[in-house]
């Protein structure tokens, strides 16, 4: 059972490996001279303004809880994609449901703005 | 071979959480709980249920972190989350204690047994995981399914309102 997941767990092993190995190899290889504007914080090639521990706009709260809504929305249809053929019109119907209670709050979310940066 | 997966995972998993409340960071606290929900999903596949292990990698690791991560951002403790809280921290561990005893002597003593299922680990095998949870949550289970659109609806007018608020 588990001898199909081997291939995973190989991919997992050579990315952790890697990136681990990479970052090891840099600091045993790399040359170091540290000067004050290397050790700057890098923001696109800009002289660094404040700390970036800042407090976030509430708008960024907004996008991530609309997209979690949206993305467990999707987890449901997968069990429904796998089943789609058995379950027939009256899967259809009961998804169609689903998403149309969905697209209420989506319409709605529209209608606020909510989906706009200003 | 199986076992000692099991057990270097629930390490990892176990380690991670204890990560997750001693960091000083809470940012560094949020990667930790990534790591064990990393470490859920592979506990998921163990237990053969490959499905879960996915939703809960795109779920919980996925969309549930960005939310943890937007929230930490949007509080910004700064100053008040480097302090270190210790008082009551014996009645905590005396509590803790307890409790950890409390479970050990009722799966030593008890005889509760897990609960079973009709379903047994060659059907999941030969029917498939993904599809069992699409037909049951599509005939046993319709109602739930329905409700469960509604409660996202409610999430999602929830979230609008607060964020919207005229300040």
């Amino acid at each position: 059972m588990l001898d199909s997941y081997l291939p995973i767990l190989t991919l997992i092993i050579i990315a952790v490996g890697f990136s681990f190995g990479a970052a090891i190899l840099s600091r045993l290889v790399g040359e170091k001279k540290p000067s004050t504007v290397k050790l700057a914080p890098y923001e696109c090639g800009m002289p660094p303004v404040g700390s970036a521990r800042e407090r976030f706009s509430i708008k960024f709260y907004i996008i991530a809880m609309l997209f979690i809504v949206f993305d467990i929305e999707v987890v449901f249809m997968y069990p429904w994609a796998v089943m789609f053929k058995s379950l027939g019109l009256f899967g259809f119907i009961e998804m169609g449901v689903f998403i149309l209670i969905l697209l209420v709050g989506y319409a709605y979310v529209w209608k606020k703005g909510a989906l706009e940066w200003e | 071979m199986e076992i000692l997966l099991f057990y270097s995972v629930a390490l990892v998993a176990v380690l991670s959480g204890f990560l997750v409340i001693r960091c000083q960071s809470p940012v560094n606290s949020a990667l930790g709980l990534v790591n064990t929900f990393f470490c859920l999903a592979i506990f998921y596949v163990m237990l053969h249920a490959p499905f879960m292990a996915a939703i809960q990698i795109m779920v919980y690791a996925g969309a549930i972190m960005v939310l943890i991560l937007f929230v930490i951002m949007l509080l910004n403790l700064g100053i008040e989350a480097r302090k270190r809280y210790t008082h009551g921290i014996v009645w905590s561990a005396l509590a803790s204690l307890m409790v950890l005893f409390g479970t050990i002597y009722f799966l030593k003593r008890g005889r509760v047994t897990g609960a079973e299922g009709d379903l047994t680990a060659f059907q999941i095998e030969s029917i498939g995981h993904t599809e069992l949870i699409g037909r049951s949550m599509f005939t046993e289970f319709l109602l739930p399914f329905e409700i469960a659109s509604i409660l996202l609806l409610v999430a999602i007018v929830g979230a609008v309102v607060l964020a919207k608020k005229e300040v």
